[in-house]
């Protein structure tokens, strides 16, 4: 055991001494929850946009009203040219524009039917359509206040409801993925280089040829790794609970012995990775494309499974972090309890011991 | 009196697939001699020095170190040796007292006694005033005599030391040799790789590898007269010529 506690506390040395890392160790996570939270948004609020309008009756009036008034839109310009709204585009000074025709109200009482261009700025797609949805369900919504009126059969539905969650908050995809990056970073990455890292600097060997037990040098390099795991995963929730108005719905136990499960299958990932390679270099860009890049990808933290090609969504079926996200998702947002989960959690106690088992095997004890 | 041997290799033998690292090699080390194990580059030195340190099974032979078998006694083998590496085998981001501190722990020894150790090496090297200084800051000469010294840190009848001089001047390789001595006179078995022929000069008997098997051994003043002539040097060469594999 003392064998132990000295090894242990020589890894601590090790990453309390790397000031830089230790910053980007506590630093990444918070950082992310901020970017993500704030900056990376794709939530659309205050978006500048311009109105064109050259007939400045009733019913155009009624519609930049209610454009102004809704929470989304801020009135930057009122151009009185199409070459002015040009000009507000390429200074990057609005981000969509309305182009009323002339005489607009006339042309819809008498002709039955008018158009508004809406112009979106569609360097950033997602932003662009997502602003021309709401301005256009805006414009629905006072179509369908006239056709009230007239009587007229005419009805809309306003599709992008469905295709956003009401609040629009993206806090909801983001934290649980967030935690399951942030854990596969720290453990696999950082654990597989702190092995590899011996290896390479030559004390391996004088490890090897101590009468210290090698599962004790694995387990003792993982102790510290858990220990900034259990404090990332801490600020991730702290963060999202009273920063970013994310309450936790289900059981924070669970959630937190969930997320420990999932600290063990990446610092198994991570030790498959150490007994692999025999450097820092690989071992980190193994990492990063290995478990990284699928995670990113396959986890449905970015991209949506479900609208995946069949043999993709199989393939996401092997990464880890799915299982977690979804898990994370399911107690954290939804509020359920193990009774919803516990098959999503037996898969990933079960991949976790068929790693921690192979890594066992693969582990040399001695040097050939 | 009789001779008491410490380390015993009966036609030891370590095979990578076709290639035959160290092949058949015998030789007995007595307690308290320091003996040079010289060959050149991919001779099979460190692969013969891996084996006797439990570092690497033996594909065949005998092979007994402190009186323990190296195919079934690692264990105790790993307790009663000391090891340092060619590379160098101190942490850096440690500190002089901290590396001591771990290395005392993993070999299991008293929270008192490595204090003690401590103390006492810090003495012998002069380095009271570095104990708190990280290792990356010492100069290499320093932290050769440390690594050595880590080596021996719970007191090992038997230390391997696996080119320990590569890249050190000449003046600290001589301080260096004088630890040697030292341990050597307190009884400690060395047993040392190196490719420095004036360092073979300074050890009590010599073997020379090559391609795998051992070419010569003898007193260094033997292994001249043998072969006529009155430097390591010549006779390593001599015999490194008929080498038919190269790194």
């Amino acid at each position: 055991m003392q064998q132990f506690l000295s090894f242990v506390r020589k890894e601590f040395y090790h990453i309390l001494r790397d000031r830089r890392t230790l910053f980007i160790l506590f630093g990444m996570p918070i950082a992310q929850i901020m970017l993500f939270g704030f900056a990376l948004t794709n939530e659309v609020k205050n978006s500048k946009i311009a109105i064109l309008d050259p007939s400045r009756d009733v019913l155009s009036m009624r519609i930049t009203d209610r454009l102004e008034a809704s929470r989304y839109f801020d009135l930057a310009t009122a151009p009185r040219t199409m070459q002015e709204v040009d000009a507000a585009f390429k200074k990057g000074q609005i981000r969509m524009a309305v182009v009323f025709p002339q005489r607009f109200h006339q042309q819809v009482v008498h002709g039955n039917s008018a158009t508004i261009q809406l112009i979106a700025d569609a360097s950033d797609p997602n932003t662009a359509t997502t602003l021309v949805n709401y301005a256009n369900a805006i414009i629905q919504d006072e179509q369908k206040a006239l056709n009230g009126l007239q009587k007229v059969p005419y009805r809309i539905e306003p599709q992008m409801r469905m295709l956003y969650n009401p609040q629009l908050k993206g806090a909801y995809n983001f934290v649980p993925g967030v935690m399951a990056m942030i854990l596969l970073l720290v453990c696999t990455m950082m654990t597989s280089i702190a092995i590899v890292k011996e290896k390479e600097t030559g004390t391996m060997e004088i490890l090897l040829a101590s009468p210290l037990r090698p599962i004790l040098v694995i387990v003792a390099k993982a102790v510290p790794y858990l220990a900034v795991s259990a404090v990332n995963v801490a600020s991730i929730l702290l963060l999202s609970v009273f920063v970013l108005d994310l309450p936790i719905q289900g059981s924070l136990a669970l959630l937190v012995g969930e997320s420990l499960l999932f600290t063990i299958t990446s610092l198994t990932l991570g030790l498959l990775i150490s007994s692999v390679t025999n450097s820092q270099q690989v071992a980190m860009l193994i990492s990063l494309m290995g478990m990284f890049l699928p995670t990113l990808m396959f986890s449905g933290f970015m991209f949506p499974i479900e609208n995946m090609p069949l043999p993709m969504q199989i393939i996401s079926n092997i990464v880890p972090a799915k299982w977690f996200f979804y898990i994370v998702k399911a107690v954290m947002i939804k509020g359920l309890g193990l009774h919803a989960i516990w098959k999503e959690t037996l898969i990933l106690a079960g991949m976790t011991t068929f790693l921690l088992l192979v890594s066992i095997r693969k582990y040399k004890i001695r040097l050939a | 009196m009789e001779h008491k041997y410490t380390i015993t290799a009966d036609q030891l033998t370590k095979q990578f697939g076709d290639f035959i690292a160290v092949d058949h090699i015998s030789f007995a080390v007595q307690q308290g001699e320091i003996f040079g194990f010289l060959g050149a580059n991919g001779a099979g030195k460190t692969t013969a020095m891996r084996m006797l340190c439990g570092l690497s099974l033996p594909s065949s032979g005998k092979a007994t170190v402190a009186g323990y078998d190296v195919f079934t006694q690692t264990e105790q083998i790993k307790q009663s040796i000391g090891y340092m590496s060619q590379k160098f085998s101190l942490y850096e981001d440690l500190t002089v007292t901290e590396n001591m501190r771990f290395y005392g722990g993993i070999y299991g020894m008293r929270i008192a006694a490595i204090k003690d150790r401590a103390k006492e090496i810090l003495a012998q090297l002069h380095l009271q005033g570095e104990k708190d200084t990280l290792v990356k800051s010492l100069p290499l000469g320093w932290k050769q005599k440390l690594a050595f010294s880590v080596a021996m840190f719970h007191r090992p009848g038997i230390v391997f030391l696996d080119e320990p001089t590569g890249g050190v001047d000449p003046i600290t390789r001589r301080e260096f040799w004088e630890m040697i001595y030292a341990a050597a006179a307190a009884g400690t078995t060395i047993f040392v790789t190196t490719h420095y022929m004036d360092e073979a000069e300074y050890c009590n008997r010599v073997s020379i590898m090559v391609d795998g098997q051992i070419a010569a051994m003898d007193t260094p003043a033997g292994l001249k007269k043998q072969f006529a002539t009155d430097s390591m040097e010549t006779v390593f060469l001599q015999l490194a010529r008929k080498a038919v594999r190269t790194e």
